[in-house]
C-alpha cells in the first residue's frame, strides 16, 4: 500500500524547498511561547491546557498539516511534474497513502513531538496532559493531511484556500459559535484530548469525534485517489 | 507491437473545442503528428497516453481503454512536453525512482541502460536543477524508455535542443520505430518531422487535416499555389511573359511597385521565373514569398 520510492521522494522534496525551513521554524516558536507562558504565569494547569489548546491544537498542527501536504502533492500538480508519478502502474491510491504517509510523519515531528516538549514545559508533574494533547494533535494532523490532499488535487490554489479556512472556520467561527465543533477537525481532536488529559475542552461526545475523525480520515484518503485517477493533464496549449 | 487508435474523439473544454472528431490509428513504426501551435497536438498526446477522458469517442491501447487504466502503463513511455522535472535529484536518482517505480527487478541497470542510450551517463550524477534544455529533454527520454516500452509518446521532444543532441534523438527514434516500437511526436516544424518519420498525422485547429505518407504530404503541401512579391527592372514586361506560362495562375502590378504573383506551380515557376527574366534582359532585384507561414500551409491541407 505505502510505495518506499514515493516517500523517499517525498522526504526530498519537502526538506529541498523553502517550505521545509518553515516547518522547521514552527515547533520552535509553539516551544518557545510554552516556555514563555511558564515563566510569565507558572506551573498553572488551566494556562498550560489553554496554550496547549489554542497554540498546539488550533494553530501548530493544522499549519504543519497544510503545509506538509500541500509540499507534497501542490507543487508537482502546478507544475506537471506529477505526470511521472501518475504515467506508472501503481494504484492512485497507493500514491496518495504514501505522500499522507510522510506528510504525518512531518506532523509528527513537527507537532505531535513539539507538543510533548510544550506539555511538559508547562507543567511537568502532569505527562498525562502532554501525552492526551499529543494523541489529539496526531489523530486531528492526520484528519487534516486528508482534507488539504484532497484541496490540492481540486483546486491550485490549495494553500491559501487551506489558510482561509484554519483562520475562518477553525480559528474565528470556532471560537465564536458552539455549534462548529460539530464540523470542526480541531474540536474533534479536542474531544478526544478531555478523556485523556482529564480536561475539560469543548462539550462534544470521544465517540462522535472519532468517527468523525476517521470519516475525514478514510474519505479524504479516498476522494483523492478517486480524483488522481481521472487526473487531467493537458499542455501548454 | 502495440497499435493506439482514436475513434471519433472529441475533446472540448467548455466552449472550445480542442479536438474535433479526430479518427487515426498509429501503428507499430515512427509516427510523426504535425501541427502548428495551439493546433490540438498536446491534448491529442494527453489522449493517448491516458492523461485526458475524451468527451466523446475512444481512445484504445490494443483494444484496452486508456483513461482511468494504470495498467497500460507499463507499455507506455511518455515525454511531457513540460520541462518541469525532479530538480533537487541527480539525472540517475531520477530515472531510477522511475525504474522503481514500474517495479522493475534490476532498476539501478534498467537506468544505466537509459541513460546511456539518451547519452547522459557524464552527467547523470549532477543535479537536475543544473541541466540545460536539451539535457533536461534527454533525462525525460531516459526516464520514458526505462521500462522499455512497446509504445513511446513525445511532445514536442526536440525543443530546446541543440543540433547535435538534435540528430542524436531522430536516430534514437528512427531506431525505437525500426525495432517494432510504435513512436509517436508531435512538432510544429515540418523538417524535423520529415528526417525523422515515414507517416504523418497532421492536425489544425483541432481536426485530423491529413494523415498518410510522408512524400503525399509534401507533395500536398509544395504543390499549393504559392504567392510572392517581385521587384524587377521592368516590371510590366515579366508580367505579361509571366502571365503566358502555365505555372502562373495570376498577376498583379502593385501601386507601390513591383508584382504580385501567385504560382500555380511551384516547381515549375521556380525555374521559368529565371529563365524568363534572362530571356527578356530583366534584373530581378528582388523575390519574397508572401504566405509561407505554417498557419498558411496547413490552412491550405485543410482546405483541400
Amino acid at each position: 500500500m505505502i510505495s518506499p520510492t514515493i516517500v523517499r521522494l517525498g522526504i526530498r522534496s519537502i526538506f529541498g524547498r523553502r517550505r521545509g525551513l518553515l516547518l522547521v521554524a514552527l515547533p520552535v516558536v509553539f516551544i518557545g511561547l510554552a516556555a514563555l507562558v511558564r515563566g510569565l504565569v507558572g506551573a498553572e494547569p488551566k494556562a498550560a491546557s489553554d496554550t496547549l489548546e489554542g497554540l498546539g491544537l488550533v494553530v501548530i498542527g493544522p499549519l504543519v498539516a497544510l503545509l506538509a501536504t500541500t509540499a507534497l502533492l501542490a507543487p508537482e500538480i502546478d507544475d506537471g511534474s506529477i505526470s511521472y508519478l501518475l504515467a506508472k502502474p501503481i494504484s492512485r491510491h497507493t500514491i496518495v497513502i504514501s505522500k499522507l504517509a510522510v506528510a504525518a510523519s512531518c506532523t509528527v515531528v513537527f507537532a505531535v513531538v513539539p507538543m510533548v516538549f510544550a506539555g511538559l514545559v508547562l507543567l511537568p508533574d502532569e505527562p498525562a496532559l502532554a501525552l492526551g494533547f499529543a494523541v489529539g494533535c496526531l489523530v486531528g494532523g492526520a484528519a487534516y493531511c486528508a482534507l488539504f490532499a484532497l484541496l490540492s488535487v481540486i483546486t491550485r490554489h490549495a494553500v491559501v484556500i487551506g489558510l482561509i479556512y484554519l483562520l475562518i472556520w477553525e480559528g474565528l467561527l470556532g471560537g465564536l459559535l458552539a455549534g462548529v465543533r460539530w464540523l470542526s477537525i480541531t474540536r474533534w481532536a479536542s474531544a478526544l484530548v478531555e478523556p485523556l488529559a482529564d480536561v475539560e475542552l469543548v462539550r462534544l461526545g470521544t465517540i462522535y469525534a472519532v468517527v468523525a475523525t476517521l470519516t475525514v480520515i478514510c474519505g479524504g484518503t479516498w476522494l483523492t485517489g478517486r480524483r488522481l485517477r481521472a487526473f487531467n493533464l493537458t499542455g501548454d496549449e | 507491437m502495440s497499435t493506439l487508435r482514436l475513434e471519433h474523439v472529441s475533446r472540448w473544454y467548455r466552449n472550445v473545442v480542442a479536438v474535433n472528431d479526430v479518427s487515426m490509428t498509429i501503428e507499430p513504426g515512427v509516427t510523426g503528428l504535425l501541427g502548428p501551435n495551439g493546433a490540438g497536438k498536446s491534448t491529442l498526446i494527453a489522449l493517448m497516453s491516458g492523461f485526458l477522458e475524451a468527451s466523446t469517442g475512444t481512445v484504445t491501447l490494443d483494444g484496452e481503454p486508456l483513461w482511468r487504466n494504470e495498467s497500460v502503463y507499463r507499455r507506455i513511455g511518455l515525454v511531457p512536453e513540460r520541462e518541469a522535472l525532479f530538480d533537487y535529484l541527480t539525472g540517475r536518482q531520477f530515472v531510477v525512482a522511475n525504474a522503481e517505480l514500474h517495479g522493475l527487478e534490476a532498476p539501478g541497470a534498467a537506468a544505466e541502460w537509459s541513460i546511456g542510450l539518451v547519452e547522459m551517463t557524464e552527467a547523470q550524477d549532477r543535479s537536475i536543477s543544473t541541466y540545460s534544455k536539451g539535457m533536461r529533454q534527454r533525462i525525460k527520454m531516459a526516464s520514458s524508455l526505462v521500462h522499455d516500452p512497446a509504445v513511446l509518446l513525445l511532445d514536442e521532444p526536440f525543443n530546446g535542443m541543440d543540433p547535435r543532441q538534435r540528430m542524436h534523438l531522430m536516430e534514437l527514434l528512427r531506431r525505437m520505430g525500426a525495432d517494432g516500437r510504435t513512436v509517436l511526436f508531435s512538432s510544429h516544424i515540418l523538417e524535423e518531422v520529415e528526417q525523422v518519420a515515414r507517416r504523418i498525422e497532421v492536425v489544425v485547429a483541432g481536426r485530423h487535416a491529413a494523415s498518410g505518407d510522408f512524400g503525399a504530404i509534401r507533395r500536398l503541401m509544395t504543390d499549393r499555389p504559392n504567392r510572392f512579391v517581385l521587384r524587377t527592372s521592368d516590371d510590366r514586361a515579366l508580367a505579361s511573359a509571366l502571365l503566358a506560362d502555365v505555372s502562373v495562375r495570376g498577376v498583379l502590378l502593385r501601386s507601390e511597385g513591383g508584382i504580385e504573383v501567385e504560382a500555380a506551380d511551384f516547381g515549375r515557376f521556380s525555374e521559368v521565373l529565371p529563365r524568363l527574366a534572362r530571356e527578356h534582359g530583366i534584373r530581378l532585384h528582388e523575390v519574397t514569398p508572401t504566405d509561407e507561414s505554417l498557419e498558411s500551409v496547413f490552412a491550405y491541407l485543410v482546405s483541400s
